[in-house]
């Protein structure tokens, strides 16, 4: 177990390593410009230029521009070549509204795609469960970014109804019922997509569990069908769900809502990446997919070690 | 019907004729491969069908595109028509109509202090559905471009950016996964070590970050040449994203028939490793590769727009349904049609390949009968 444990840890870290230094190769090989004339702006002399480019490191040798770049990041003094800020810092900034959009997306997302996948395993073939299963495809099919801003037109003040506030994260320190009724809107539109997903896989679980032998064996010995499905049947069936929950809610956590966040305008981690990729300010690019990736790997971790407490017939050695 | 060479040998031809001599029906026992028997599965599930027809008659709309736009609409997907005036009733009615501070639903002139009164710079005209003869069918954008012709447009480029990209992103996993399944050992841990590195990016993230990164200059190595505004930007950023999560599945599937009889037969008899993977193994891997292909199109179809979308995609002025979106975001309270119609085109497409896509998995794989029958 342990020695599981620190193989993974360690695999976790290269991982973050690799992931950034792709990054960094990308931004390196496929030029965007050179940073230095960009912050030394548009009026500059050619030999502002060279100060700048030897001051801020771009004359050195690629490897030991990452290098100083990942110290300065765990250092914490990593600043954008833009605007100048503290990389860190931003996405400290960040963090609030996208830890609120993925918390509450999360619970929701699990809490209906779970029922949408009993409820339809349970009434297999029959109307309700094909209704279910049109719906869920209808919610895969629909881009996430689209959705939210025909959700933002038909339901978000300024729009056809005004029911919701229109976009922007309220901080929940300040005012809890002004936070959820800000970010009710960007839930529901994030967790359409997982909901579908989820709801499916769940269904197709549930039906391949309820043909094993150990449920006839259940029915045999009269359990009632309640005890049986719940018991028995969810409890394998939801192991799968487990391992793809940690995942995409590692990724969401991570920045991976860019749409969401992009069209609700909440100022997250996920936007702030949107928004130095646009202005091919590296920095802020590494910084947050160090970020992503961290989460990424420690809740791939989290979930083998849940998966191996689940499910007792996968131990790791 | 070929008669057997020897008395003695009994084929599968000398079986047929016994069982016509005795049938007397004359019916004649024909082999059912398993693509065949997969058909008859599909052919009874019409929703499959009826999405794979919707598919088809989309990409068929898209096609003919120019057919509309030189034709009805009389203009092309690029074209602008600021300053002219549309017949619509029988009355010109400018395509672009003055701005200024107006009430955002009415669109009526209003004094500035109240919530729904913005400044606008000029409204376009809006869908005229049948009584333009035509022309803005679903209205125009801020250009004064004709929005039907473009969501056609738009369509080939989407639709093209989809099925090219997953083409070459299917291509590409099955060689890993054949390479990684087939050979195991150090070729099987780079392989699935790739994949991991892979998955620990946001899909959506790596994509946005390729495909801004290269829409400034283009891509000039390898020997590959291609020019910023090109679409081959978007697609092949895309395909790439993706391919390890077809790699990693197939991966799984060539990795327990490598353990089958056959492929040791095959290596008995002196086969070349390129040969056991080419005639052996792909055929095995086939149907849940045809799966994928039809899956990963609907998912990259939805990628494209978002790239597009976050203006990593497709450039403008080219149109695709993603670009289409995003430019009529702005306008979404006035003329809400310029990003519904896209978005619609988007969930029909995706919504066709999905369904047809289950279809597909249910008649290729027959363990589904199982699910059905419960």
């Amino acid at each position: 177990m342990l020695t599981f444990l620190v193989r993974r840890m360690i695999g976790a870290v290269l991982v973050c390593l690799a992931v950034t230094f792709i990054v960094f190769l990308i931004f390196i090989v496929v030029p965007g410009g050179d940073p230095a004339q960009r912050i030394a702006g548009k009026n500059a002399t050619a030999q502002n230029i060279i100060n700048i480019r030897h001051s801020w490191g771009f004359d050195q040798a690629f490897y030991v521009q990452y290098w100083n770049m990942l110290k300065k990041m765990f250092s914490g003094d990593l600043v954008s070549y833009t605007s100048q800020q503290n990389v860190v810092d931003q996405i400290i900034q960040g963090m609030p509204a996208t830890f609120s959009l993925t918390i509450g997306a999360g619970i929701i997302w699990l809490f209906f795609g779970i029922c949408v996948g009993v409820i339809s395993a349970v009434t297999a073939g029959r109307l309700s469960d094909r209704l279910i299963t049109v719906l869920a495809l209808i919610g895969i099919s629909m881009p996430v970014f689209w959705l939210g801003i025909v959700a933002r037109y038909y339901f978000a003040e300024g729009g056809v109804a005004t029911i919701f506030p229109d976009g922007e994260y309220f901080p929940i320190s300040e005012n809890p019922a002004q936070w959820f009724w800000h970010l009710l809107l960007p839930w529901v539109v994030l967790a359409v997509l997982f909901i579908g997903f989820y709801g499916r896989v769940l269904r197709g679980n549930i039906l391949d569990a309820i043909n094993e032998d150990y449920v006839r064996t259940a029915k045999a010995k009269g359990l009632a069908p309640r005890r049986i499905l719940i018991r028995h049947v969810l409890r394998t069936s939801l192991i799968p769900i487990v391992t793809l929950f940690g995942l995409d809610f590692a990724g969401v956590l991570g920045g991976g809502a860019i749409l969401t966040e992009t069209v609700f305008d909440l100022h997250g981690v996920g936007q702030y990446a949107a928004q130095s990729i646009n202005n091919f300010d590296l920095p802020p690019i590494m910084g947050v997919t160090m970020y992503g990736a961290f989460f990424i790997v420690t809740f791939s971790v989290l979930v083998d070690l849940f998966y191996a407490y689940l499910d007792p017939r996968i131990r790791p050695t | 019907m070929a008669q057997p060479a020897t008395e003695s040998e009994f084929t599968l031809d000398t079986a047929a004729q016994l069982a016509r001599e005795e049938g007397g029906g004359g019916r004649e026992i024909r082999g059912r491969s398993p693509w065949y028997l997969a058909w008859r599965r599909l052919r009874r599930n019409t929703v499959a069908l009826l999405a794979l027809l919707v598919f088809f008659l989309i990409v068929a709309a898209c096609l003919l595109a120019p057919v509309f736009a030189n034709h009805v609409a009389h203009t092309g997907p690029n074209a602008n028509h600021v300053l002219e005036r549309v017949n619509v009733d029988g009355q010109p009615t400018p395509v672009l109509s003055q701005g200024g501070y107006l009430n955002k639903k009415t669109l009526q002139p209003c004094s500035t202090g109240g919530s729904d009164c913005k400044l606008f710079s000029s409204i376009p005209i809006g869908p005229t559905w049948f009584s333009g003869g035509g022309r803005f069918v679903l209205g125009a954008d801020s250009n004064g471009r004709d929005v039907a012709v473009r969501l056609l447009y738009g369509g080939r480029v989407s639709l093209f950016v989809g099925v090219i990209s997953s083409a070459i992103c299917v291509t590409l996993a099955i060689v890993l996964a054949l390479l990684a399944g087939y050979f195991g050992g150090w070729v099987d841990f780079i392989i699935t070590r790739f994949f991991d590195l892979f998955f620990a990016f946001p899909a959506v993230l790596l994509g946005i970050a390729l495909g801004s990164a290269l829409a400034i200059n283009g891509f000039h190595h390898f020997g590959l040449n291609i020019g910023s505004g090109s679409i081959w930007i978007p697609t092949l950023v895309i395909s790439y994203v993706l391919i390890p999560y077809v790699g990693r599945p197939l991966r799984g599937q060539v990795l327990s028939l490598r353990e089958k009889e056959f492929v040791e037969a095959a290596i008995s008899q002196g086969a070349s490793p390129l040969r056991i993977m080419y005639s052996d193994l792909l055929p095995n891997v086939a149907s849940s590769v045809l799966v994928f292909f039809t899956l990963i199109i609907a998912n990259n179809i939805v990628l494209e727009a978002a790239l597009s979308f976050l203006g990593a995609g497709v450039q403008p002025p080219t149109a695709s349904w993603g670009t289409l979106i995003s430019d009529g975001q702005t306008l979404i309270v006035t003329r809400p049609w310029l990003s519904l119609a896209p978005g619609i085109a988007i969930v029909l497409t995706v919504l066709a390949l999905n369904v047809f896509g289950d279809g597909l998995r249910d008649a290729l794989d027959p363990r589904a009968k199982v699910r059905v029958e419960h």
